[in-house]
C-alpha cells in the first residue's frame, strides 16, 4: 500500500515538476523567443473556434489568437491552435502548455481568485439557454419539469441548471457529457428532451445539424455569462498583451478603423486617438513590450470587433447571433474600451 | 567430527558494514532506500513549493463545501445541497454497485464459457471460442461506447410511447419499458415504510434489509430443519414429514412482511417528458455492466479453461468409473480441484473489473470518477487532492477485495498437513 501512494504521489509530483520549470521567465518573453503563440480554444465549436474544410481553424476565439499574434509578431499565421476540453483546460493553461485560454470560458470569481487565473476582458456576454425540438412542444424553459437534460461536465451551466431548477421548483434528470460532440449525438438520438450550454453555443451547435429549423432555441436565458480570454495568474505583462490586444479591436469599430481603411487612416487619420492606437504617434507599442504599429497588425490580421462578429457568429452567418449586449456602447451594448492614452 | 566455529571475538568496525558479507546486504538496502527516500522527498518537497509558488498549498476543505450539482443516479439521499464528500460517497456507492454486479454476472459467465470451451460439441466449443476472443482482443472502451450507442440509437425516445398508435409499446404485459435513455421497471413501495436508519453517513433502508434478513433468516431455517431431519433419520431410520415445515420457513417470513409493510408494485407510466414511477435503471449503467461482464467474463472464462486443464484426466477417469455422470463429474469432482488454481488469477479480474469501471465517464454514469473525479474536481480546481483522494479510495477497494478473496482462497486450497 505504501508503494501505491508512493508511485501515485512520485507520478502527480513529476507532473508538477515539469509545471514549474515552464513558468521561470515571463510569457511575453517565452512567446517571443519560440516564435509562436499557443492558444488554446475550443475542441470544435462551430463559429467560435473549429477547423473548417482546408483543415484551418476559424472562428470568433480564433480571430483573437491571430489578433495577438498579430501584435507580437506582426504576422498573425504564428498560431499553434491547442484544443482543450472543459475539463482539461485549465490544467493546460496552469501548466504553461497554452499561453492563453480563449474557449468559451465563464469568469467568474473563483476561477479568477482560486484558480489562480486572470480574465483580462470580455469578448462575449452570454447566457445559458436551453435547446429543444421544436415538435416537443415547449415554448418556455418553465415547461421543462421532469425533463432529461444533456449539459457539458464541468461547466459552469452545470451548477446554473440545478439552481435554476430548484428555484423553480422542478426537477430533471442530467445527462453528463464530455464534449460538445457528444452531446450533439446524445440531443440528435433523442436520449436527452434539451441540451443546455450558452446561448451562443446552442446556436453554433444548432448550425451544424441537419435541420436546424426543427430546433429552437427557448427564450429564458438563466445566466450571465461573460466569455472572456484568460491568462495565467501573475505574470500581468502578460495579461496586459491579451487585454490591449482585445481592446484594440473593440476600438477600432469604435473609431470606425476597418481592414479596408486601416492602412490609409494610419497615415491620413488626424484623431489623435486613432494616432496612437495605430502607433502613428505616442508611443503606446513600447509601454506594452511590442512594435510601434502592434495595433494596427493586430486589426489587420481579421478585421475589427465588428468585422470578425459579422464574419464569425453574425447574423449572415449560418449561426446568426445578433449584436445584443456585444454590441458598441455606442450602439446600447456593453463594448467599452478605455482609452488609448 | 564435530567441527566447533567460533564467532570471531574482533568487535565490530565500521568497514564491516562493506567488507563483512553478513552485513554487507543489509547496508546496501539501508542505502537504497534512503536515497529512494530522499527522492521522493525531493519531489514531495518539489511539489509543495510549486504550489506554493502558484498559492494553491494542498487543502481538502473543499470537501465540506456545497456541491452545487445534480446528480442522476443516487444510491443514497443527495441533493445540489449537499457537501461535495456526499457527492464522493454518491459516487463511491455507484462505483461498488457497478462493481457488485459486474463481478456476479461476469464470474457465472465466465465460468459457463470456460466450460462450455472444453464442450466436446464442436459447434458449442467454438461459438466460445469465438466469443472469448473477440471480447478479449477488442478494448473495453471501444465495447462500452458500442453498447451504449446501441442502446441510444436502437431503443425509442420515451416520447414515442406517446399517443393513440405510439410507436413503440411496453414490453411484459405493459409492464416494462425499454427506452433509449432507461429501462423503466416495476418496483416495490411500502404503504407502511420502516423507514431509513442512519448509521454514520450511511442510510439504511429498513424495508430492503428486513426482506434480506426475511429471505436469509428462512434460508438458514431451512436449513437447520432440514439438518434435524437427517439427524432422525440415521438416529432412528424414519425420515420426520418436513415438507410443511420447510414451506413455512422459507415463505412465512416474507409473506407476513408483505402484509405488514403494504408491499406492493409500482408500475411506470409516462409522465410529462419521462416515465415515472417504478424503478429507472439507466442505460449507461446498463451499457456498462453488460461491457464489463463480457469483457471480464472472456478472461474469466480462459482462468478457468486453464484451471480445468490443470486437473490430470485421471480424476474424471475415476469419476466415471465410479459412474458418476460428467455434469456431476464436472460439479463434484473437476470444479472443486480447479478452484485453486482459479481462485488467484480471478481475484485480478475482479480489481481489474472495479478499476476499469471508471472508465464511466464515457457513457455518463457517475461513479467515483465521475463525482469526485470529474464534476467536484472541475467545479473546485483541487486537481491534486481530489486524484489524490481517488486514488486512496480505489486503493481501499482493491485491497479490501483482494484480502476477502485471499480468505476464501485460503478455505479452498489445497490443504497440506
Amino acid at each position: 500500500m505504501k508503494q501505491s501512494v508512493f508511485l501515485g504521489t512520485l507520478a502527480a509530483t513529476t507532473l508538477f515538476a515539469g509545471v514549474a520549470l515552464a513558468q521561470g521567465t515571463s510569457t511575453l518573453e517565452t512567446v517571443k523567443a519560440r516564435g509562436e503563440l499557443n492558444c488554446g480554444v475550443n475542441t470544435g465549436l462551430v463559429g467560435f473556434a473549429a477547423p473548417d474544410a482546408s483543415g484551418n481553424w476559424q472562428g470568433f476565439d480564433v480571430a483573437l489568437c491571430k489578433a495577438v499574434a498579430g501584435a507580437i509578431f506582426g504576422d498573425a499565421s504564428k498560431v499553434v491552435y491547442i484544443p482543450t476540453t472543459s475539463s482539461d483546460r485549465f490544467e493546460q493553461l496552469t501548466s504553461g502548455k497554452i499561453d492563453f485560454l480563449i474557449r468559451n470560458t465563464t469568469w467568474t470569481f473563483s476561477r479568477d481568485t482560486d484558480l489562480k487565473m486572470d480574465f483580462v476582458g470580455v469578448n462575449y456576454y452570454d447566457g445559458q439557454g436551453f435547446m429543444v425540438r421544436k415538435d416537443l412542444g415547449v415554448s418556455s424553459a418553465k415547461e421543462l419539469n421532469g425533463a432529461t437534460i444533456c449539459i457539458q461536465t464541468g461547466t459552469t451551466t452545470e451548477l446554473n441548471l440545478a439552481d435554476y431548477f430548484k428555484a423553480n421548483n422542478m426537477t430533471y434528470t442530467a445527462v453528463p457529457i464530455e464534449t460538445n460532440a457528444e452531446g450533439e449525438q446524445q440531443y440528435l438520438a433523442g436520449a436527452c428532451d434539451a441540451y443546455t450550454t450558452d446561448a451562443s453555443g446552442l446556436a453554433a451547435t444548432r448550425a451544424a445539424f441537419a435541420d436546424p429549423e426543427n430546433h429552437i432555441i427557448l427564450p429564458e436565458i438563466i445566466s450571465k455569462e461573460p466569455l472572456g480570454p484568460a491568462v495565467r495568474h501573475g505574470d500581468s505583462a502578460w495579461g496586459d498583451v491579451i487585454r490591449w490586444t482585445m481592446n484594440a479591436l473593440i476600438a477600432a469599430e469604435e473609431f470606425g478603423i476597418t481592414s479596408a481603411n486601416i492602412d490609409e487612416l494610419a497615415t491620413s487619420s488626424q484623431n489623435p486617438e486613432v494616432q496612437r492606437l495605430l502607433g502613428t504617434s505616442g508611443e503606446l507599442g513600447k509601454m506594452i513590450g511590442l512594435e510601434a504599429d502592434w495595433a494596427k497588425n493586430a486589426i489587420k490580421a481579421s478585421g475589427n470587433y465588428g468585422e470578425i462578429f459579422a464574419a464569425t457568429i453574425g447574423e449572415s452567418t449560418p449561426i446568426g447571433l445578433a449584436r445584443g449586449l456585444n454590441a458598441q456602447w455606442t450602439q446600447g451594448g456593453l463594448l467599452y474600451t478605455p482609452p488609448f492614452r | 567430527m564435530a567441527v566447533v566455529t567460533e564467532e570471531p571475538k574482533a568487535g565490530f568496525r565500521l568497514g564491516m558494514l562493506i567488507y563483512d558479507t553478513r552485513y554487507r546486504s543489509i547496508t546496501i538496502q539501508i542505502v537504497v532506500l534512503f536515497l529512494v527516500m530522499l527522492g521522493a522527498a525531493w519531489l514531495i518537497d518539489n511539489l509543495l513549493r510549486n504550489l506554493a509558488a502558484l498559492g494553491r498549498g494542498i487543502d481538502f476543505g473543499f470537501l465540506w463545501n456545497r456541491a452545487g450539482y445534480d446528480i442522476n443516479q443516487t444510491l443514497v439521499e443527495y441533493t445540489n445541497d449537499s457537501t461535495h464528500a456526499r457527492a464522493t460517497l454518491v459516487g463511491l456507492l455507484n462505483t461498488l454497485l457497478i462493481a457488485f454486479l459486474g463481478c456476479v454476472a461476469a464470474t457465472v459467465l465466465g465460468v459457463i464459457a470456460g466450460v462450455l470451451r472444453l464442450s466436446k460439441n464442436w459447434v458449442v466449443a467454438r461459438l466460445m471460442t469465438v466469443y472469448v476472443e473477440i471480447f478479449r482482443n477488442i478494448p473495453l472502451l471501444l465495447w462500452i461506447l458500442m453498447i451504449y450507442t446501441v442502446f441510444t440509437e436502437a431503443l425509442p425516445a420515451p416520447n414515442a410511447f406517446r399517443g393513440e398508435n405510439p410507436a413503440a409499446s411496453m414490453a411484459l404485459f405493459d409492464t416494462v419499458a425499454f427506452t433509449n435513455r432507461y429501462t423503466a421497471i416495476p418496483w416495490l413501495v411500502f404503504d407502511r415504510s420502516l423507514g431509513w436508519l442512519q448509521l454514520g453517513p450511511i442510510w439504511l433502508n429498513l424495508d430492503f434489509t428486513a426482506i434480506i434478513v426475511a429471505l436469509v433468516g428462512g434460508f438458514l431455517i431451512n436449513r437447520a430443519i432440514l439438518k434435524r431431519a437427517t439427524r432422525i433419520q440415521e438416529a432412528t431410520g424414519v425420515r420426520p414429514t418436513t415438507w410443511w415445515q420447510s414451506l413455512l420457513a422459507l415463505f412465512g417470513p416474507i409473506i407476513v412482511l408483505k402484509f405488514a409493510l403494504g408491499t406492493h408494485f409500482d408500475y411506470p407510466s409516462l409522465q410529462g417528458f419521462n416515465f415515472t414511477g417504478g424503478l429507472q435503471v439507466s442505460n449507461s449503467l446498463v451499457a456498462l455492466w453488460l461491457a464489463l461482464t463480457l469483457y471480464t467474463a472472456a478472461f474469466i472464462a480462459e482462468i478457468v479453461r486453464a484451471g480445468i486443464n490443470a486437473i490430470s484426466r485421471g480424476q474424471s477417469e475415476a469419476a466415471f468409473a465410479l459412474g458418476l455422470r460428467p455434469g456431476r463429474t464436472m460439479s463434484l469432482i473437476i470444479l472443486p480441484q480447479a478452484m485453486r488454481v482459479i481462485i488467484p488469477p480471478l481475484i485480478s479480474q475482479y480489481l481489474n473489473l472495479t478499476k476499469n469501471s471508471s472508465l464511466a465517464i464515457a457513457v455518463g454514469y457517475m461513479d467515483l470518477r465521475g463525482t469526485l473525479g470529474g464534476i467536484t474536481l472541475n467545479q473546485t480546481g483541487r486537481g491534486l487532492e481530489a486524484m489524490l483522494l481517488l486514488m486512496l479510495i480505489y486503493l481501499i477497494i482493491s485491497l479490501t477485495i483482494s484480502s476477502a478473496m485471499n480468505v476464501y482462497n485460503q478455505s479452498v486450497k489445497l490443504k497440506e498437513r
